[in-house]
């Protein structure tokens, strides 16, 4: 199963992803998830909370086409994306995503794709607020080379 | 009425969100569109021309100024995509 979600709510990937993993077939032998969370530091300073923009409705699904397409790629069939918007308290949950697989290699390789996806083209816009004020954030040449080396 | 979106800071820019706007009958492009926009505000007009701001007209982004805007109903003004 793939489900997408932006969430505006917080979320608990520890009990997202358990719900995710029991509900896994005889022939899932891999889970594999990653979690990231809002950092309270960034090179311009502390950061007290970002604020994440999304477009409704056109983000979500940007998110599920891309999933969709990373998924069947690396012939995963079960995807869990769960993406925060709006305002996130440093050190909350931003996103979670979690594939199973037979083996590791396939759950590991859509995983760090659709995380490289999310982190550079997704539809966010990023603000970070911290005692200085606040920024708009755009995409590092970093995430943009990890981007471009899936397409290769 | 056409609702017209802006996102990230091009809704500082713009100091909102969406308008609501009546697009006269000669706008027929993104570029006209973005050209009317700026003679109503210079700065907004200037920031929508920034390279990297992509439009999205009825939630399907338009990847020439040439694509025509006439009868959408939603277009959005997006600044280069941050990611999350």
């Amino acid at each position: 199963m793939i489900k997408t979600l932006v969430s505006l709510d917080a979320f608990a990937p520890d009990a997202e992803l358990a719900r995710f993993a029991a509900a896994r077939g005889e022939n899932s032998g891999a889970a594999v998830s990653f979690v990231g969370y809002c950092r309270g530091t960034s090179a311009h300073g502390p950061v007290t909370q970002l604020e994440l923009e999304h477009y409704p409705g056109f983000t979500e699904a940007e998110i599920e086409r891309i999933t969709l397409d990373v998924a069947g790629k690396h012939n995963v069939a079960d995807v869990l994306v769960i993406h925060r918007a709006g305002a996130i308290e440093a050190g909350a949950p931003i996103v979670l995503v979690a594939a199973l697989s037979s083996h590791r290699a396939a759950a590991f390789a859509a995983v760090e794709e659709i995380m490289d996806y999310l982190k550079t083209d997704a539809p966010f816009w990023k603000r970070e607020v911290g005692p200085a004020g606040a920024r708009w954030i755009e995409p590092t040449s970093e995430d943009q080379c990890r981007r471009e080396e899936h397409n290769g | 009425m056409t609702r017209l979106l802006f996102f990230g800071r091009l809704r500082d820019v713009a100091g909102c969100s969406e308008r609501l706007v009546d697009l006269p009958s000669n706008i027929g492009t993104v570029a006209e569109l973005r050209a009317w926009i700026g003679e109503g505000d210079p700065n907004l007009g200037a920031a929508l021309e920034t390279r990297g701001v992509h439009v999205a007209v009825d939630q399907v982004i338009c990847n020439r100024a040439t694509e025509a805007v006439r009868g959408a109903g939603e277009i959005a003004f997006m600044p280069p995509l941050s990611g999350g």
